[in-house]
């Protein structure tokens, strides 16, 4: 999949999940960049994530996922 | 298989794309009333956009107007799992069944003893309800081969705790949700689970049993998990992979379903389910257009797939029937063409005395529902419009939408299932009342026939030959006292909603004083129709609660329930009885009421309430068209007998004292 399409995509997710500006955020973003990201909405980040690009992580993938851009890596390499 | 996914809740619309961008426009507005959140709410939301509608919810709190649309409620959710991704789902869910919540879930593991200290952030939060729901993993049961006492020792331990819980959360006031528990869809031995004592599937199925058994013993209610888990597949119900990484007690992405169930007891308590089902008649209860089609042409009964399917619409529209739903049709059509397939046709089980308004024209769907809630005494959001067309849905959500509309298949075989799964009509407990509520309305027109053919009110009254039961509240009547308190919105002077273990409480109060009231005429049983509430003070004995029902407006039942309270007050020796009138969006008719009733206008509560007073002395008890049988727990005056017997009952006052 494009690299750049997954990322966007991504971000458009993360941002509606997040409720936040999806300008704000880039392959870098991590939990500390963004107040409402903790374990509960990173779940949900998740959960959302693998509906729209009808995948399933294993939760040693999950395990893995510490910013936007591990997200988008994770997705490429499914 | 168009039903086949109710974890989506499809008899819902779809949320719009931009519906984060409809919730952020909230923030606008100056005050946000209770319509406008309860539309945005009746979408199917995915977990997200109830994030959004509940976050936007908690922002602009002091903005909400949440009567009449909305009855705000505290809930509290005890849970063995993690519990905080269900507050926001919870909270969206509850606006679709006319609750405002406000959620309280306990820090991961801490929902025990937060109920258990008296002192916790649960009980400073004093929740009117609590959902107290644990999983096979959190009671350890586990599938063992070491004999009977050890697998019924794991259960009784389980039921002891959910008892214990139970109880203290009773003694606060709180009303108790119980939940069953979800059998795990990995077996042990395979199809011999069910018969060996030592499988989980056992072990599950007992304490379920044992749980039913704890909701009747304490008047909890019932959330049957369990039976949700069934609906949508354990094997999907159960994630382990995000049991393991977060301890989600079952598949994030069916939190909403859940929800949504949670939120239609949560209204149901609040008594905010439906009343009235409103059905269209072409393609609904038959297939075709009887117009065009005439009684030979339409689809209806054996003999064809469809045909089958109308008749089994019509039997699910008469089960409802039976437990108290109204029904009315509502159709584009001649009158006398619509009621003839009632009357000619052989394969229709509903006939024309099933409906209590039937209303066939030429006038818009709105305008006809509008109509149809103020025959029946009704809010418009106590109705359900099953309705086939897609663009006469769509108008009723436009105009009217607080008026339930399903979206249905176009198979007419699901239409029933549509209208079970929205869960419109949940009910927390069924009273007689509720049976005969059909037979009370059509009970009333006979009595509007008997009223014309009278000269003067009096005189009809006295030819209903009315008796009039008035006694304390009582265990058994609770549930109809508490639907009552739930429902009545219109002859309601304070509007107060108690939960069923708040008037539990109030029954061995020694501080309250209550009246649940009972009238019956030659036309037959009205049920119970009136509930009063006094706290009483040394002196004076202010009125928390007056409610009737409007199905006896102008019979003199609220002057014979005075009379009643008068005579307790007055053998307590008090010597004022005060009352409150706080205006709300229903309840104009009673604005005068205590004025009526005697008593004098003494100041304003708030600047927006009035309070009155009637003075003990001055007061003589009307003599009252109605015989009256009186059971409280108070001592009995001497004055009452004569005062308020009838001249004309062929019986004497029974009047007993316990």
């Amino acid at each position: 999949m494009d690299k750049q399409k997954t990322l966007d995509k991504v971000i458009a997710i993360f941002a509606d999940v997040m409720d936040v500006d999806p300008r704000t955020i880039g392959s870098a973003t991590t939990p500390e960049d963004v107040e409402s990201w903790d374990s509960v909405s990173h779940v949900r980040l998740i959960m959302s994530v693998e509906k729209a690009f009808a995948v399933k992580f294993t939760n040693a993938q999950i395990g893995k996922l510490r910013s936007v851009g591990d997200i988008a890596g994770a997705l490429i390499h499914q | 298989m168009w039903y086949s996914d109710l974890g989506e809740l499809p008899w819902l619309l779809p949320a719009p794309a931009d519906y984060r961008t409809r919730v952020l426009s909230l923030e606008a507005m100056e005050r946000v009333d209770g319509a406008t959140l309860r539309a945005l709410a009746s979408y199917a939301l995915d977990l997200n956009n109830c994030h959004h509608l509940a976050k936007a919810c908690q922002r602009l709190r002091d903005r909400i107007d949440a009567e009449p649309w909305l009855s705000p409620l505290r809930i509290a959710i005890v849970s063995g799992g993690t519990a905080s991704y269900l507050g926001p789902a919870i909270v969206s869910a509850c606006l679709r069944h006319g609750v405002l919540a406000e959620v309280y879930i306990p820090g991961y593991g801490q929902a025990e003893t937060d109920v258990l200290d008296p002192e916790s952030r649960l009980h400073a939060f004093r929740p009117e309800v609590a959902v107290v729901g644990f999983d096979h993993r959190v009671f350890g049961l586990k599938a063992t081969q070491t004999g009977e006492s050890t697998t019924a020792d794991r259960v009784a331990a389980a039921v002891r705790h959910l008892s214990l819980l139970t109880e203290r959360l009773l003694e606060s006031g709180t009303q108790v949700v119980l939940q069953t528990l979800a059998e795990p869809p990995e077996r042990w031995c395979g199809h011999f689970d069910p018969r060996v004592s030592g499988s989980v599937s056992a072990q599950i199925s007992t304490l379920n049993q044992r749980i039913i058994e704890l909701t009747l013993a304490h008047g909890a209610s019932l959330l049957d998990v369990a039976g949700l888990a069934g609906l949508i597949g354990t094997s999907r119900w159960f994630d382990h992979a995000q049991w393991y990484n977060a301890k989600v007690p079952f598949a994030l992405e069916l939190v909403p379903f859940y929800s949504e169930h949670v939120a239609r007891l949560m209204g149901a308590l609040r008594g905010r389910s439906r009343k009235c089902l409103v059905l269209d008649l072409d393609n609904v209860l038959w297939g075709g257009v009887i117009g065009d089609d005439g009684l030979e042409g339409i689809e209806l009964g054996h003999g064809s797939a469809n045909g089958e399917a109308y008749v089994q619409i019509q039997a699910y529209a008469l089960e409802l029937k039976t437990r108290g739903i109204l029904l009315a049709a509502c159709s584009k059509n001649e009158e006398d063409t619509a009621r003839m397939p009632f009357r000619d046709h052989p394969e229709m089980l509903l006939k024309e005395d099933d409906f209590s308004a039937f209303v066939a024209n030429w006038d818009s769907k709105p305008s006809n529902l509008v109509h149809i809630a103020r025959l029946l005494n009704i809010g418009t959001d106590a109705l359900v419009l099953l309705d086939d067309n897609p663009v006469e849905r769509d108008q009723m959500r436009q105009a009217l939408p607080e008026v339930a509309v399903p979206e249905l298949p176009e198979d007419p075989a699901w239409f029933p299932s549509a209208v079970a799964h929205a869960g419109y009509f949940e009910a927390v407990g069924l009273s007689p009342d509720d049976v005969n509520r059909a037979q009370y309305y059509r009970a009333n027109a006979a009595r509007a026939a008997a009223q014309e053919a009278s000269s003067d009110i009096d005189t009809f009254h006295r030819s209903l030959e009315m008796v009039c039961d008035i006694s304390s509240f009582d265990a058994l009547s609770r549930g109809r006292i508490v639907q009552l308190i739930g429902r009545s919105n219109q002859f309601n002077l304070m509007t107060r909603r108690y939960t069923e273990a708040q008037v539990a409480l109030m029954e061995s109060d020694p501080s309250i004083f209550t009246l649940q009231a009972r009238l019956t005429d030659r036309f037959g049983d009205n049920g119970m129709i009136s509930v009063v509430i006094f706290r009483k003070g040394e002196k004076e004995w202010l009125c928390d609660t007056w409610l009737m029902s409007c199905r006896v407006v102008g019979r003199r039942v609220e002057e014979a329930v005075l009379a009643v309270v008068a005579s307790a007050a007055r053998a307590a020796g008090a010597t004022r009885l005060i009352g409150d009138f706080m205006p709300s969006a229903k309840n104009r008719m009673v604005a005068d009421f205590w004025n009526r009733l005697g008593f004098r206008y003494i100041g304003s509560i708030d600047s927006v309430g009035t309070r009155w007073a009637l003075d003990l002395q001055d007061y003589a008890e009307p003599d009252l068209p109605m015989r009256i049988s009186v059971s409280t727990r108070e001592r009995p005056s001497p004055a009452r007998s004569s005062g308020l017997a009838d001249g004309n009952a062929r019986e004497g006052v029974g009047q007993s004292a316990s």
